[in-house]
């Protein structure tokens, strides 16, 4: 098995420097020439003011925070898939307890309104 | 076992490396995201005990869903004006003086305690195995867990809700 | 006498296991880079073309063929800019994490019987853990830049990105119930005809390809970046390279998702006949690769057919139709795998 993870590893190192190598070509061989408009951030042709590191909308923190333990609710299942099998009926009946405990938190969400974007 | 110790002695470099620009970056976004090989690293360290269903979880939470958890809070609290933060203030004797009895601690703790070593490589804690016995031996904890679930989804709403 | 000498290097040096890692990336590398990126850029315009009933790129090669060929070579040798505001590192950083997450997520892809780089015990799993972690580059992309248009951009793509992650969990998990494993390897082999003769399935097929088009932000998700309104969302500050090795990670998660659902749904390498000439190994890389180009094509046919949803349009589709869907049909399949029907 770490075998296997080795694998990944030398997929994420090699995969990296394979990415970049054709970024290291073009810095290499591209022509170089640089003026301050030149270095401008593009926001449809007007001069930027201000920053974009501003605070953004709270509800993207809401978001990713019903995403998270709905994930972690996700995670739980994985195992039980491949035990399904086996133990039957008293597996199904705890997963389907489960299932019902996280439908009641969904429905909580929707009655709240925390999936409403607006 | 060489090329297992080699690959225990680079995580643990990573981590710690990665660790040391989470806490000194003055930058927080530039922290958050070393959180990043920090967590990875961790999960190189479940690979190393055979604890393969662990590692994809790793992933899968801490690295895909809490540093973007993170990242979004970073974003949502400070902006431009805290992006920089100062990184000590007047607590910085207090805070030393904490942080040097929680490291005795830790060693008294680490020297003392009886390790149960072994030389061999450890049993493999395969999905099955952990499905088996989470449906078995653990599934009541597993149902509290799913009402701790419960318990933070209608917590988060109750909070977000207050503050807006 | 110097062939044989020759073969026997060659395989002295494939039984080294670190060799076969580096040829395994690189082999899988080229594949995402030509096949996956390269043609499929050519593929989408040429399919875009027909569509919208234009002919497309028709003068570098026969009928254009080599038109993304010499968009290469063109943006090799276009200048990297990076504005003066934006935070250098991490606007390098992040095109090449998206390209890696895209990599990764191959490992587990079975191209025929007995071709896969590494058959992972929590193959699905895995691939669901992979793909997530594309959203940070995206995320630190847009911020990186320092430009409203390419943060906005990032926010969107990863609110959406992590919004269909649930159900498209879910679909993964629907698979795995009825065939017992995690592993993609023996997913294609407990499928003897594809999986889509089970009518619960087709619900999550349906789950799985629409989840999977909103990973991929592709119309009708694609809001992350809306040309019409956000420039081009976290792309806007990108140079060509790196721009390009942003859309490798791109193209190379819609080769792999269109993958997965072949290996999930439509039995993987499976073919109704072995071809000619070629062994069944060879006929069954042949008969995936029909089959995952027909699933893009399909999406490409989607992305070029329909309009752009609303953000909380698209956000209600994953939360308010496709999670219960997805818990409800999990619950009903793994009753049915309970009850031995």
């Amino acid at each position: 098995m770490p075998l296997d993870w080795a694998y990944v590893a030398i997929f994420a190192l090699v995969g990296a420097a394979m990415a970049a190598l054709p970024l290291a070509i073009v810095w290499l061989i591209a022509p170089r020439s640089s003026y301050p408009q030149k270095r401008l951030a593009y926001e449809s042709g007007v001069i930027p003011f201000g920053t974009a590191w501003t605070q953004v909308n709270v509800r993207y923190y809401l978001f990713s925070l019903v995403f998270l333990l709905f994930d972690v609710e996700v995670v739980f299942i994985y195992p039980w898939t491949v035990v399904l099998r086996s133990l039957g009926m008293p597996a199904f009946i705890a997963m389907a307890i489960f299932l019902v405990l996280l439908t009641i938190g969904l429905l909580y969400e929707w009655k709240k309104g925390a999936l409403e974007w607006a | 076992m060489a090329g297992e110790a080699i690959a225990f002695y680079i995580l643990t470099g990573m981590i710690v490396t990665a660790a040391a620009i989470v806490v000194g970056s003055k930058n927080i976004v530039h922290a958050g995201v070393s959180l990043v090989p920090v967590l990875l690293g961790v999960a190189g360290l479940y690979v190393l005990l055979r604890a393969e269903f662990l590692t994809v979880v790793q992933i899968l939470i801490y690295v895909g869903a809490i540093t973007v958890l993170l990242l979004f809070v970073i974003l949502l609290t400070e902006g431009a004006t805290g992006l920089r933060t100062r990184q000590r203030n007047e607590q910085v004797p207090l805070a030393a003086a904490v942080a040097a009895l929680f490291l005795v601690t830790l060693l008294v703790a680490l020297t003392r305690t009886p390790w149960a070593l072994t030389n061999q490589p450890s049993a493999a804690y395969n999905i099955g195995a952990v499905g088996t016995s989470l449906f078995t031996t653990y599934v009541l904890v597993f149902e509290v867990a799913g009402l701790l679930i419960l318990a933070s989804l209608v917590g988060a709403i109750v909070i977000a809700r207050k503050e807006s | 006498m110097g062939v044989a000498l020759f073969l026997n290097i060659v395989t002295a040096l494939l039984e080294i296991e670190l060799v076969r890692m580096f040829l395994s990336v690189v082999a899988v590398f080229t594949f995402v880079a030509i096949g996956g990126a390269m043609f499929l850029v050519l593929m989408e315009r040429k399919v875009s073309a027909w569509i919208q009933a234009r002919i497309g790129p028709r003068h570098v090669g026969p009928g254009g063929v080599l038109q993304t060929i010499a968009d290469t070579v063109k943006i090799l040798q276009k200048e990297h800019i990076v504005s003066a505001q934006a935070d250098r590192f991490m606007f390098s950083l992040a095109p090449i994490m998206v390209a890696v997450a895209a990599l990764l997520s191959y490992v587990v892809l079975p191209w025929g019987p007995g071709v896969i780089v590494r058959d992972l015990n929590v193959g699905l799993l895995y691939f669901a853990a992979v793909s997530s972690v594309g959203v940070i580059g995206i995320l630190i992309g847009g911020w990186a830049s320092n430009n409203k248009y390419s943060l906005y951009g990032g926010l969107r793509s990863a609110a959406q990105m992590i919004s269909y992650e649930i159900p498209l969990g879910l679909a993964l998990l629907t698979v795995a119930v009825l065939t017992g494993t995690l592993s993609t390897a023996k997913i294609v082999e407990a499928q003897p005809y594809p999986l889509l003769y089970y009518p619960f399935i087709l619900v999550n097929a349906f789950i799985f390809i629409t989840a999977a088009t909103a990973e991929t932000n592709r119309v009708p998700f694609d809001l992350p970046e809306a040309e019409s309104e956000l420039v081009a969302g976290y792309f806007s500050e990108y140079t060509p390279m790196r721009f390009a090795v942003f859309q490798l990670g791109e193209y190379g998660a819609l080769f792999a998702n269109s993958a997965l659902f072949v290996t999930m749904f439509l039995g993987g390498w499976r073919g109704p006949f072995d071809l000619p000439l070629i062994g069944a190994v060879g006929s069954g890389i042949i008969w995936f690769l029909l089959k995952s180009y027909a699933i893009v094509f399909f999406l490409m046919w989607v992305r070029w057919t329909y309009p752009r949803l609303r953000i909380d349009q698209l956000l209600n589709v994953s939360w308010k139709v496709l999670v219960p869907l997805g818990l409800v049909n999990l619950l009903v399949v793994s009753f049915f795998v309970v009850m031995g029907w």
